[in-house]
């Protein structure tokens, strides 16, 4: 088995066998443990096939392995198959193994639910793994599409997990309605692309736009429609306000989900078509300026958040920004790398903040304090991560996020860089804000008589934090001696400047929240405008709700009238005419044979005469 | 005689047979009517065959003849099931076909 297709189909399948077996057989769903077990042995097989297609393709090149869905005479309609080359494989191992450390996790953290709750649980997480794989390997728009819906609706089933919470079944609608807002954007784009060049599949649009013979006119509509669903996934301005509300989630769907894979799918479409944005410099422009401003906006957001997995999420929104901006720039190498970064430690920051969660029973920062004492290695794997994503040298995220502010200050986006550095300073600040407050310090009163219970995670869970740990300081050592080609020249001084801004931040925080030099309350004063603003999340939300509840609900009630009396309307009356022509027609059946025969009779004579009759 | 006369004949035994199918109440009167009808039938084939000298009418008949005994015997004996089930022949007791 050297083909890296075969084995990328093998590491997509196995989850799928995974989530039909659960589907099919209810007794072992409601087992709990037995689909906890199936789930977690297949998702373990997957990585591994996951990781023999990278070794494999890691060289270079493109294996497709494609089947007719639809046949036609004149070509198949739709064909859905495996495309594995080097990005393609590499995001696999990302999805497997985030998949698979998040399934471990969950058996320590969902340990309290009800079994038959369990077994549903681990039937999402395997359909999940496959949509993503699926969307990860897919060779041509509609099984990318297909997919793509399909995270969608894994998403609200697992954001909407304990959908007898209201704010869990209202957070699963939002989330599934905004995204649904720029999937119908992006449909739009892939008609309208199938329209100009007649194919779905991406290489043959890859040669198409090689040799030149995409037709440019329109092309501008084609990408932006497109980026609008990338934008919609990946929590783009204005569409980044599901995001928060997604935390209402079990924790380790966050981190699986709504930090490592499915928003980042967004990021990853762009990536992979970045041949056919290059021919639209203007929706180039677009994403790059709109992932740098989304990428601070989310910062001043996350500043003022109480709730530890709402910051994370507005990170997590900030960072898709990055990322994007650099794509924007020209640069999607540089995006990916940090797409891949930012899931390990992203992912390790969301299960650690589980951790926390289930150890002390509170999403509130200031609830928890002084948990340094409790769970010390929770607090060592929360500050890798957290030093990760403030980009600090040999860990994670400093590689990749200078490579991002190399990257658009290489495409000529001054401005862009300069709110990416910025925001780099908050990301730093934001971060340590959260451990200085909930793990450093003196514990909060608030939990005083019920921190005796408070210890660090079970094995389950923190053999994933650790090995999570471990990737994201192994990828931030070895990275900088593999980095395999440089797309620009970076300056120097962007690397000295972005590990200050860094530091600065980490610095601010640790006056402000540990030392209490400066109080927290004359900073509040200070940048008292931005901070109310970005209490009220500068109103966004507001809009959309204002927007949700003016146009589609009042639409959904006409269109709720139109069907109820008018569609219904006409069927009833037609069924009632129909039921009361039977009762009728009932009375002539006596059930004696003389009346039939009788009729018989008649009829002949009927006939005769008929026939006879002269004309 | 012509073939006139025989064809009348066979035509009011069929109008006689189909009354008493019709306004009988008794099963077995139903039976007898049903086979007057068939008669009248057979009265056709045999009238059809002297005049037209063709005798595959006559053979036609013997097979008549003989599927008719058969079909008397399994009415009685259906009958006579239906008595010892329903205690009753009356036509108008047995109405289990309505709808």
């Amino acid at each position: 088995m050297s083909d890296p297709a075969l084995l990328a189909l093998t590491a997509l399948l196995l989850p799928a066998v995974s989530f039909l077996v659960l589907a099919i057989v209810p007794p072992l769903r409601r087992h709990g443990h037995a689909a906890a077990y199936l789930s977690i042995v297949l998702s373990a097989a997957s990585l591994v096939a996951a990781v023999a297609a990278w070794r494999v393709s890691a060289a270079g090149g493109f294996t497709e392995r494609l089947f007719t869905w639809i046949p036609a005479d004149a070509g198949p309609l739709a064909v859905v198959g495996v495309l594995a080359d080097g990005d393609s494989t590499l995001m696999l191992i990302l999805v497997a193994l985030v998949s698979f450390l998040v399934q471990v996790y969950s058996l320590g953290y969902l340990s309290d639910e009800a079994l038959p709750s369990l077994g549903r649980y681990y039937t999402y997480q395997s359909l999940f793994a496959f949509s993503m794989m699926g969307l990860v390997l897919a060779p041509n728009f509609v099984q990318l599409f297909i997919c793509w819906e399909l995270v969608g609706l894994c998403s609200y089933l697992l954001i909407g997990y304990w959908y007898t919470r209201p704010e869990a079944a209202r957070a699963a609608v939002k989330a599934f309605w905004i995204t649904k807002a720029g999937d119908t954007g992006m449909v739009v784009g892939i008609v309208l692309l199938w329209y100009q060049t007649g194919t779905f599949d991406f290489l043959q649009l890859l040669q198409l736009a090689d040799t030149g013979l995409i037709p440019l006119e329109g092309l501008g509509v084609i990408t932006f429609c497109i980026y609008l669903g990338a934008a919609g996934k990946s929590a783009q301005f204005p569409f980044h306000v599901w995001l928060p509300d997604a935390m209402e989630g079990p924790t380790p769907v966050s981190a699986l989900i709504h930090a490592a894979t499915m928003v980042t799918a967004g990021v990853y479409l762009l990536t992979r078509l970045v041949w056919l944005f290059r021919l639209t410099p203007d929706v180039m422009e677009i994403v790059a300026w709109n992932g740098a401003f989304t990428a601070l906006l989310a910062a001043v957001l996350a500043c003022v958040q109480t709730d530890i997995k709402r910051v994370l999420a507005y990170s997590t929104v900030s960072q898709l920004g990055y990322m994007m901006a650099a794509i924007g720039a020209g640069f999607a190498s540089a995006g990916f790398l940090h797409l891949l970064t930012h899931g390990i430690f992203k992912a390790l920051l969301f299960l650690g903040a589980g951790a926390v969660i289930h150890a002390v029973a509170t999403n509130e920062i200031f609830q928890m304090g002084g948990l340094w004492r409790k769970m010390p290695q929770t607090t060592i794997v929360f500050v890798v991560g957290a030093l990760s994503l403030a980009g600090i040298p040999f860990f994670g995220g400093f590689f990749s996020k200078e490579e991002i502010l190399g990257a658009t200050m290489a495409g000529g986006f001054r401005g862009a860089f300069a709110m990416l550095l910025f925001a780099a300073f908050l990301t730093a600040f934001y971060m340590f804000r959260v451990v200085f407050i909930a793990f450093g310090g003196t514990p909060a009163p608030a939990h005083g008589s019920a921190e005796s219970h408070v210890h660090d995670a079970p094995p389950f869970m923190a053999l994933p934090l650790w090995i999570l740990a471990a990737l994201a300081v192994g990828v931030g050592i070895f990275l900088p001696f593999v980095h395999w080609e440089a797309e620009f020249e970076a300056l120097h001084w962007i690397t000295y400047a972005a590990i200050t801004v860094a530091v600065l931040g980490i610095a601010l925080a640790y006056l402000v929240y540990q030392r209490r030099a400066i109080s927290a309350g004359t900073l509040a004063a200070v940048f008292a405008p931005v901070r109310i603003a970005a209490e009220r999340r500068f109103w966004l939300d507001d809009l959309f709700a204002g927007i949700y509840r003016a146009i589609i609900l009042r639409f959904s009630l006409i269109v709720g009238w139109v069907d109820r009396y008018l569609v219904d309307g006409v069927l009833n009356v037609l069924s009632a005419w129909t039921l009361m022509a039977g009762d009728r027609l009932r009375r002539i059946q006596t059930g004696q044979p003389q009346d039939y025969v009788y009729g018989i009779a008649l009829g002949v004579i009927a006939l005769l005469v008929w026939i006879r009759w002269p004309r | 005689m012509g073939l006139g006369a025989y064809l009348t004949l066979a035509a009011v035994l069929f109008a006689i047979g189909l009354f008493g199918v019709i306004t009988r109440r008794n099963t077995i009167g139903i039976l007898l009517g049903i086979e007057l009808m068939l008669n009248a039938v057979n009265i056709n084939l045999v009238a059809f065959a002297r005049f037209n000298a063709d005798v595959v009418g006559m053979i036609f008949t013997l097979f008549t003849i003989s599927i008719t005994v058969a079909e008397v015997a399994l009415g009685l004996a259906i009958t006579i099931l239906v008595f010892r089930i329903r205690r009753t022949v009356v036509a108008d007791h047995l109405d289990l076909l309505k709808g």
